[in-house]
């Protein structure tokens, strides 16, 4: 088991470094000097220290090297959107972000296992079959899509909820601690549900087929031979096993998720990574851009090396000996 | 055997229920409709029939799908814009199998410390976001022509399909004709290509086909935020973005798009389950225990 | 003669396959006595394994059983029972050990807490007295430090060790009959026969009936009081195991016998009966052994034989019991001849 968790975190290190060396040479290689003289929103002596500190006019390995020095102690280099370090910049706007993908990981896992389960439980009757069709045209709609539907459906054809942004910029500060609350509440339930719809149903289809991959089982055959009921079978003996694979995919849903609250921070204009990564594409601010890509592979790399250990920890013939 | 394949495609078709066939029918219809847009488009993607007179116009007869806010016709800009869209997912996924296809036979083949190195280097690249890797590379070389946009694409999605080919490679590897041939002295590359490509294509197809809708969304998403195709070669995704600016006053320019996009990828995800379920070979003729009141395998 | 315990009455089960219909068990009867051990022997394919899995009605799609089969079992039969009712028989009254130990276990949950399981199902009497239940039985099957052991998973243990445990779980109800499904062919052959000895052990203690499956003849001569023999899903010949060995009459049981080695006997060839049983969609029309029978004639290509009882207690399919005289003279069967 600590076997594993070295060798898994070796396997996030060497990722992160791959990742970044990318993101380098993405910066190195891409059209138009980022630092360059005419564009007037880097104050002069900014400019020049970053000349300085990244050397660009030494040789490429150097660069390189100074490169992935000032990365590993935390400097991403410096936004011209912004103003600010890109540390600080994405260290405002990340935790937003990270509350959006957490809270619909959550609820999406949750949702998407029970669903799974029923549909298998209850497999011949209509309404299982129905939800697995819906399942499969949620899955097919593309998150942009789904977002906007949502934002039109309830902010501008029955408009009962606000219309985008984290929180209502003008009124919040004057709110009460509960007016707040219900209104930072109000504010997340559309991104978090055009999120969520899409996760879930993911999550029931990978359920459901693991379910079904396991139910022929010969250890299945036995618990049936023992004359535990239906529901046992499916709900226990069946599950148990079927969860194993749902933990990977956690670990793969993160890429995912992240993609789609690119998107969906997009349409609702929810200040976070992806809102800022969209806006720096549009002025080119190189170092904000590259800087949220690497932040994002991090966070896969983290996640998925979270699922590892889980994974790990959850199977008995992983964690025994 | 490449008639073998066909003819257990063919029965693989026949076997489908009629929501299936119906996305079949469905799909073969809009690929078509796509293929041939230069030929039945009433206008070109770009033709501004009358930037004052006939701009915004709701959908009538003269205009199926109306017109948008630069007067073109809405029509025949889905046409075109289901072709560029259908055209760029399908040589993407392509790019994607021979790179993925390539990858995953020779780990397979080579086998040993190669085929050790290469599935980590795999594992490393499966590890970061495809969706932010493209918007980084398309965002700092915007505009990206089309043909790099398929090719970015295509290198950014095939790992996936190299583990599977990987897979299957290896399964067939330890049957006898290969032992026999390894034994009569063939090279690995001789190998490679006679005896472990036939048999890993057909799931590599099957995949891959399916991938086309995914990779759809991925490029409508990219074109959404406004790095993907562009004019004039617009695709649905790029119509969408357009259409959605004046939503609310012009639904039309955003809701037709819209519309043929989630039907074709809905289409291929509906296919994709069909398809596998009555191709997994473990569906055949089995019987199963159970006390027939829970399903024992994947297909309905 | 007290009655039987279990009485399989014309058993059908038909599976309705793409393929066609597949009728693995063809109409099927035989009893089984308290405490007996029944022999139950063929090939694979020969309807034997799912004989057994229709007495537990554990028979899923497109399988079928047929409805006028009847098993009668401690006054009831059990086709008419509700699903409900069923599962309280599994596990309970009637239990069954598989073939394969290595994956017969869940591998997430200990192994105490599967047997455990068998009591909590079926007993009702708390997590705790299920478990010392579990640990006790762990050591009726000869598992050494029972009370650590309970507390592994299925993948520590060796195949050997599986089976026990399985064994432990079939037997935790003290059910009044086991069936047991080539217990035994997965094993190293020293294992196996500490296996059989065990099962032994156990039903004389509990006074148990066994239904034996297996293709070997050795493992029945050891352990069963009657012999069965089924072949395209029918019963061919069914005598006490000293009559089978000393006169087997129907000659796939021959083929089978022949094909026995034999310590201490002459080093001659082992003889394999040639050919393979034909596919359960489609059985011969006359007689489904006739191309693989060395005495078969043109009566036995075109009529079904039925049972015959050739002595007291011992039954063979064979048109030889009208023409015993053919068997003096053997060919070479129809399937070698091409």
């Amino acid at each position: 088991m600590r076997r594993l968790v070295a060798v898994r975190l070796f396997h996030a290190v060497v990722v992160l470094f791959l990742v970044t060396t990318i993101a380098f040479f993405l910066l190195h290689f891409a059209p138009g000097d980022p630092f360059s003289f005419e564009n007037p929103n880097i104050p002069g002596d900014v400019r020049d220290r970053m000349r300085a500190e990244f050397g660009y006019d030494r040789p490429l390995m150097e660069q390189y090297v100074r490169y992935m020095g000032s990365v590993a102690s935390g400097n991403l280099g410096f936004s011209h959107l912004l103003r600010v370090p890109v540390t600080q910049a994405l260290g405002t706007v990340l935790p937003r972000t990270l509350l959006l993908m957490g809270l619909a990981l959550v609820i999406s896992f949750a949702l998407g296992i029970r669903l799974g389960v029923y549909e298998v439980r209850h497999w011949q009757k209509r309404r299982a079959r129905a939800s697995n069709g819906i399942s499969l045209f949620i899955y097919s709609l593309p998150d942009f899509w789904l977002a906007l539907m949502l934002l039109l459906t309830f902010a501008y054809w029955l408009p009962i909820l606000p219309g985008g942004g984290m929180v209502d910029v003008v009124m919040h500060e004057y709110m009460g601690p509960g007016q707040a609350a219900w209104d930072r509440i109000k504010h997340l339930i559309l991104p978090l549900t055009a999120l969520v719809l899409i996760v879930t149903a993911l999550i029931a289809r990978y359920q459901r087929a693991a379910l079904l991959e396991v139910l022929p089982s010969d250890f299945v055959r036995t618990a049936r031979a023992k004359g535990v009921d239906e529901r046992d079978i499916i709900g226990r003996h069946a599950l148990r096993n079927a969860l194993l694979p749902m933990i990977t995919l956690a670990g793969l849903a993160f890429p995912a998720l992240l993609g789609g609250a690119v998107f969906v921070e997009k349409v609702f204009s929810w200040p976070g990574m992806g809102l800022t990564l969209i806006s720096a594409i549009g002025v080119r601010d190189y170092p904000l851009v590259v800087a949220s890509v690497v932040v994002g592979a991090a966070m896969v790399v983290i996640g998925n090396l979270l699922a590892d250990i889980a994974y790990g920890l959850a199977d008995p013939r992983v964690r025994v000996r | 055997m490449f008639v073998e394949w066909l003819r257990g495609l063919a029965a693989g078709v026949r076997r489908l229920d009629s929501v299936s066939r119906a996305a079949l029918v469905i799909l073969g219809a809009l690929f078509l409709a796509a293929m041939l847009a230069p030929v039945i488009a009433p206008y070109s993607q770009s033709h501004q029939i009358d930037i004052v007179g006939m701009k915004n116009h709701a959908p009538s007869l003269a205009h199926p799908f109306g017109t948008d806010r630069f007067s073109r016709d809405v029509l025949s800009r889905v046409l075109y814009g289901a072709r560029i869209s259908l055209t760029v997912a399908t040589l993407a996924v392509l790019v994607s199998a021979i790179i993925g296809t390539l990858y995953g036979l020779t780990a397979a083949t080579l086998g040993g410390v190669v085929d050790t190195v290469l599935m980590r280097l795999l594992d490393a690249m499966l590890s970061i976001p495809r969706v932010l890797l493209l918007i980084a590379i398309l965002a700092l070389w915007s505009p990206v022509p089309l043909w790099m946009l398929v090719l970015l694409l295509g290198i950014t999605g095939w790992f996936g399909v190299s583990r599977l080919v990987r897979a299957e490679a290896l399964s067939v590897r330890e049957r006898e004709f290969v032992v026999a041939a390894r034994s009569l002295g063939a090279g690995a590359g001789r190998i490679m290509l006679r005896h472990l490509l036939p048999n890993v294509l057909v799931p590599v197809i099957v995949t891959t086909t399916l991938g086309i809708g995914n990779v759809i969304v991925l490029e409508a998403g990219l074109s959404f935020i406004g790095i993907g195709a562009r004019e004039p070669a617009a695709s649905l995704g790029t119509m969408f973005q357009d259409g959605t600016e004046a939503f609310a006053g012009t639904w039309w320019a955003a809701l037709f798009p819209g519309v043929v996009m989630v039907t074709t990828v809905l289409c291929f995800n509906i296919l994709g389950d069909a398809l596998r379920a009555s191709l997994d070979p473990r569906h055949l003729h089995r019987a199963r225990v159970g006390t027939g009141t829970a399903p024992l395998h994947t297909a309905e | 003669m007290p009655d039987p315990l279990l009485s399989v009455e014309n058993l059908r089960t038909y599976f309705y396959t793409d393929a066609g219909i597949a009728r693995a068990v063809d109409g099927v009867s035989f009893n089984i006595g308290a405490g007996e051990t029944v022999g139950l022997v063929g090939e694979s394919g020969c309807g034997k394994s799912v004989t057994a899995l229709s007495i537990l009605r554990l028979i899923g799609s497109p399988g079928r059983i047929e409805p006028d089969s009847r098993l009668m079992f401690e006054g009831r039969d059990l086709l008419r029972l509700s699903e409900g009712e069923m599962r309280r028989v599994r596990g309970n009254r009637i239990a069954m050990i598989f073939q394969e130990p290595m994956t017969a276990l869940n591998p997430v949950f200990t192994v105490g807490d599967q047997i455990a399981e068998v009591s909590r199902v079926h007993e009702k009497k708390g997590r705790k007295v299920a478990w010392n239940r579990a640990v006790e039985m762990l050591e009726l099957v000869g598992i050494p430090a029972p009370a650590e052991r309970a507390r592994e998973y299925p993948h520590q243990l060796s195949g050997g060790m599986r089976q026990r445990i399985v064994i432990a779980m079939a037997l935790m109800m003290k059910p009044a009959l086991v069936i047991a499904d080539e217990p035994t062919t997965a094993l190293d052959v020293t294992i196996q026969a500490q296996i059989l000895e065990l099962l032994g052990d156990l039903q004389q203690k509990f006074g148990t009936s066994i239904l034996l499956i297996t293709h070997d003849m050795g493992v029945v001569a050891e352990t069963a009081s009657r012999v069965i023999v089924m072949y395209g899903g029918e019963i061919v010949e069914s005598a006490p195991v000293d009559r089978i060995f000393a006169n087997p009459h129907h000659p796939y049981t021959e083929g089978l016998l022949g094909a026995m080695p034999k310590v201490g006997q002459e080093r001659e060839r082992l003889q394999t009966i040639p050919g393979t049983v034909p596919p359960p969609t489609n059985w011969p029309a006359g007689c489904r052994f006739h191309d693989r029978c060395r005495y078969s004639w043109e009566r036995t290509e075109r009529a079904h034989p039925p049972l015959y009882e050739i002595e007291t207690g011992h039954l063979s399919r064979c048109f030889l019991a009208e023409e015993p005289q053919r068997r003096a003279q053997p060919h070479e069967p129809m399937v070698a001849q091409s």
